[in-house]
């Protein structure tokens, strides 16, 4: 492990633009060295009664020794984690058009109901008697999701996207092993080549192999590739919709049908419910499983990467395999299964998680619920779709949309208008930084070259999306203009210049060392 | 509608800039039979105050930990968490910011996770620790994975030690890519033999300390065991606090550390989002799973960081990478780490010591009382106890007369697993002299 503590390296090293100031600071942009560097032992930020009389159970296993934790006050926490907020940039503050990611804003609400003490300081193995309030919720928040997707079932535990995946990928594992009576056959996948990369690492840690599907000239799937690769070793097919593309799979339907004569299940990626919520139900598409990021669809917040919540809806078929808990409501109220052995004729595949899932994420995504209403969902997906073709529209003659025709809730461009410019799609979205934007996914999917996805969200107002389009609209005059080196050296002004990623990877330093340590690895 | 800030001439502005008539025109490649246009059996939007109402209606129907004494525990405990905790990371620029892609406008959060691992690292007794994964349980299972990848063996014993949602949840994890995974029974006297257990086909043995049934033990004699039969030793922690009073695993030849960190900085909420916290050795880092925030220099040569060694995982890797994992629990852990911030080396050490203190004195007050017998001799701030009548109906019991009593056994292992008679009891800080009387006064009577 490499360190270096030198506090002069908050100045810049080389000649720069920028003054150079006696700490680093340039103006309202403060320097903060990381807490083990402002250190004071004797100093705290909690107090403490004494124990009183006791006798220690602990013996020879009681800890000796410093741990090297680092001793500050209040007041220096309270600048120091302030000063770090700086140095971030949030929905709260600007346009955040992250396509795939559905930046949209976070109403404070949410926050205020998730700290209600009659949640925040419910513990989770209560008797159900004395948490009827809280299984209602969740049974709330399920009936709206299994409502809004025309599914018939839900699992409520999984933590993210990623983790509902999980869930609904070993759903159908399960449900085929019932089938088969034993280990399935079936070894495939079937995964778009635009996926997220969730999707194959999902179908791999549940023992499938991943068998690529090309997309079409038109950025969908390409159903006759997809039919072709079917067979009796298929066990399945994951579908993003709206894909990653930005587009409405208009074939959804007919998919739905193959997969289910062939045998195999019908997974599809949620991620971009978004674009469709309360006008289209997914279960009518004739799929078998669905994750919902509520942490998209249902604005909880991302906190700088999650937490996050990915409950998952399942058809007829998958719902007798869905993992514990969950909540049933009987005549004594509601109440929890948590053990295959409660589960009556179900057939729980294990347990995704500790306890019953994200609660906090449940209470926040059903105030979100409750104020939107099923009015201003369905207004919710018609301002998103509306908001990305309207960026898309305008920037259309200066950029290169990668495909034809209207887009859903985010819209793709590839690089091509940027050839001969010598500005990378990289470049173009460092500059961004510098107009105070947090830029666009950058290549991905993968599907085009130089991909730019962005995602305005229904939460954008009008004005402040025809700011962010004069802004794009001037970069591409630049780049066009050759000003190529600009870019390249892009952002100027943010906190940090563009950082060594290489040099990061080629010898890690994942933690701060006291110096001592560091002279002794050296040595 | 107040979240939405287009307004009706907004709308047909922007039709018109498109070039086209209707909304409708921009969904036509939903086919017509996709096409919802029947009601929801749901309510229209709502004013913000009649959501608060619906809301708070919901919360008054928990009893709470906060409203009467609480011995709950069994992973999830109840601490102070400092005001400022809160307020920080309610600060939109944490709150409401993406996963930090973009170094140049994410330092903050950076550097906070930098932190964060640090800290993780020190408390574990560790060389390095990931930026956090989705909780205690799901950190477990990816460790049993990772061991699997360093030791290319595919089995793993699980202790009797270890808390059932830990167990299950590997357990699940591991029953699709071929690893066989031995749980023990559930292990009340802390004196099981796990060494015996280990063969040639070992990758792992995951233990828990303090252990689900408060036991609190040394295990240097099976971190050798495990070496010397080229398996990897896993120790699960499910109370953080307990790290500053216990020895740590690192100390005792740990490989991989996982843990529940929902005690500093997060509420018990019901069970989530709380943190999973996740160490390892040098040696493995690159076999770990989860983000990592590394050090670096920008092009002035300033310091500054990065999410890096990010060829781990699925957004480069797709079905090779180490683990599906996306995210992590960000704000939770910036919370653990503002909390950890507060409390420093002797703050941290100090908690830790009163959280003994309240257990230890409960357990003498225990054990004075008839039909209760405290099985752990070594324990940290949670402990089973041994009840002369069947512990979920004193529960039960005892709820009604305003005590939650703890964590009844068969809760967690189900019913008829040899624990119907043990009750998981803990202490924290917050547990008064009343608290304690209460409970004694409540099993008195019950169990009389």
């Amino acid at each position: 492990m490499n360190h270096s503590r030198d506090l002069s390296r908050n100045r810049p090293a080389a000649a720069s633009a920028d003054p150079e100031t006696v700490h680093g600071h340039r103006g309202l942009q403060l320097e903060e060295p990381l807490l083990f560097e402002i250190d004071n032992p004797g100093a705290t930020g909690v107090d403490l009664p004494a124990p009183g009389e006791f006798t220690s159970r602990l013996g020879t296993m009681e800890r000796r020794g410093g741990i090297g934790l680092p001793s500050v006050s209040e007041p220096e926490v309270v600048r120091h984690f302030t000063r770090l907020s700086q140095k971030n940039y949030a929905i709260d503050m600007g346009t955040y058009p992250l396509g795939s990611c559905t930046m949209k804003h976070n109403p404070r609400l949410n926050e205020k109901m998730a700290r209600l003490p009659g949640f925040a300081a419910a513990h989770p193995l209560q008797p159900e008697s004395t948490v009827q309030g809280a299984l209602e919720l969740i049974d709330g928040v399920a009936g709206w999701l299994k409502e809004l997707t025309g599914m018939p079932a839900i699992a409520m535990s999984p933590g993210a996207g990623a983790h509902g995946e999980l869930c609904g990928v070993m759903a159908i594992r399960a449900a085929l092993d019932d089938r088969e009576g034993g280990p399935t056959t079936r070894r495939r996948i079937l995964v778009p080549d635009s996926a997220h990369g969730t999707n194959p690492a999902t179908a791999a840690v549940c023992g499938f192999a991943v068998d690529a599907i090309p997309s079409d000239g038109r950025g969908r799937v390409d159903v006759k590739a997809f039919a072709d690769k079917l067979d009796d070793d298929v066990a399945g097919i994951m579908i993003t919709n709206p894909n990653t593309c930005g587009l409405f799979e208009p074939d959804m339907v007919e998919i739905a049908e193959l997969i289910h004569e062939a045998g195999g299940y019908f997974y599809c990626d949620g991620a971009n419910f978004n674009a469709i919520v309360g006008r289209v139900r997914p279960g009518d598409l004739g799929i078998d499983c669905m994750h919902i990021n509520l942490h998209k669809t249902f604005s909880t917040p991302h906190g700088g990467g999650g937490p996050g919540a990915g409950p998952v809806v399942l058809s007829d078929a998958l719902a007798p395999f869905a993992p514990v808990p969950w909540v049933v409501h009987g005549e004594d109220g509601f109440a929890l299964v948590e053990h295959a052995d409660d589960a009556g004729d179900a057939k729980p595949f294990g347990r995704l998680k500790g306890f019953h899932g994200q609660m906090g994420m449940f209470i926040r995504a059903y105030a979100y619920m409750l104020s939107h209403g099923r009015d201003g969902l369905r207004q919710v997906a018609e301002d998103a779709v509306l908001n990305a073709n309207y960026v898309m529209a305008r920037l259309s003659d200066v950029m290169t949309p990668s495909f034809e025709g209207p887009c859903m809730h985010e819209c793709l461009f590839d690089d091509r208008f940027l050839k001969d410019t010598g500005v990378s799609t990289l470049d173009f979205a460092k500059a961004m930084l510098d107009e105070g934007y947090h830029p666009m996914t950058m290549y991905f999917p993968l599907v085009v070259h130089g991909a730019m996805l962005i995602e305005p969200t229904e939460t954008e107002s009008k004005r402040s999306l025809d700011d962010f389009i004069a802004v794009m609209r001037d970069l591409v005059a630049r780049a066009k203009d050759g000003d190529a080196e600009a870019f390249a050296a892009a952002p100027t002004t943010t906190p940090r210049r563009r950082l060594d990623e290489t040099a990061a990877a080629r010898s890690p330093v994942l933690r701060w060392t006291p110096e001592d340590r560091t002279a002794e690895a050296a040595e | 509608m107040r979240y939405l800030p287009l307004t009706d001439g907004d709308r047909s502005a922007m039709l018109d800039t498109i070039g086209v008539s209707a909304i409708d025109d921009l969904f036509v490649d939903v086919p017509e039979s996709a096409r919802f246009d029947g009601a929801f059996d749901l309510p229209d939007h709502m004013a913000e105050f009649e959501v608060e109402r619906r809301m708070a209606a919901l919360a008054s129907r928990n009893v709470t930990t906060g409203d009467v004494p609480s011995f709950l525990g069994a992973g999830a405990y109840r601490h102070h968490v400092p005001a400022s905790v809160d307020h920080l990371v309610q600060r939109g620029e944490f709150l409401t910011s993406y996963t930090p892609y973009q170094p140049e406008i994410s330092q903050g959060t950076l550097q906070a996770l930098f932190e964060f691992q640090t800290m993780v690292a020190l408390i574990t007794g560790m060389d390095v620790a990931n930026a956090s994964m989705y909780d205690g349980a799901t950190s477990c299972a990816e460790a049993v994975l990772m061991a699997r990848r360093i030791t290319r063996r595919n089995k793993a014993v699980i202790s009797g030690s270890v808390h059932p949602h830990y167990s299950a949840v590997t357990e699940t994890q591991a029953k699709y890519v071929d690893i066989e995974i031995d749980i023990r029974e559930p292990d009340l006297d802390g004196g099981e033999d796990l060494a015996g257990a280990i063969d040639d086909g070992t990758a792992c043995v995951v233990v828990q300390n303090p252990g689900v049934f408060g036991h609190v033990r040394d295990l240097s004699s099976l971190a050798e065991a495990c070496h010397a039969a080229g398996a990897l030793l896993v120790v699960v922690v499910t109370e953080a606090v307990s790290l500053g009073a216990v020895k740590s695993p690192g100390e005792m030849g740990a490989d991989i550390v996982v843990a529940e960190g929902q005690s500093l900085g997060n509420p018990q909420g019901f069970g989530g989002p709380h943190v999973g916290l996740f160490a390892t050795r040098d040696k493995y880092v690159r076999q770990m799973p989860g983000r990592l925030a590394g050090e670096t220099e920008d092009a002035d040569g300033r310091r500054g960081w990065v999410l890096t060694l990010s060829t781990r995982e699925q957004h480069i890797r797709r079905e090779k990478a180490t683990s599906n994992i996306c995210t992590n629990s960000g704000l939770c852990a910036l919370a653990f780490t503002i909390h950890l911030s507060l409390l420093g080396e002797d703050g941290f050490r100090n908690l830790a010591m009163l959280n003994h203190a309240r257990a230890s004195q409960l357990a003498d007050r225990l054990s004075a009382l008839g039909g209760v017998e405290v099985l752990p001799d070594a324990f940290f701030n949670e402990f089973a106890v041994r009840l002369a009548k069947p512990a979920a109906g004193v529960v039960d019991t005892l709820a009604t007369r305003g005590v939650l009593a703890g964590v009844p056994g068969a809760r967690l292992f189900g019913a008829g697993n040899g624990v119907d008679d043990i009750l998981l009891v803990a202490a924290s800080e917050l547990t008064r002299e009343d608290d304690m009387q209460a409970l004694c006064d409540g099993l008195s009577e019950v169990l009389a």
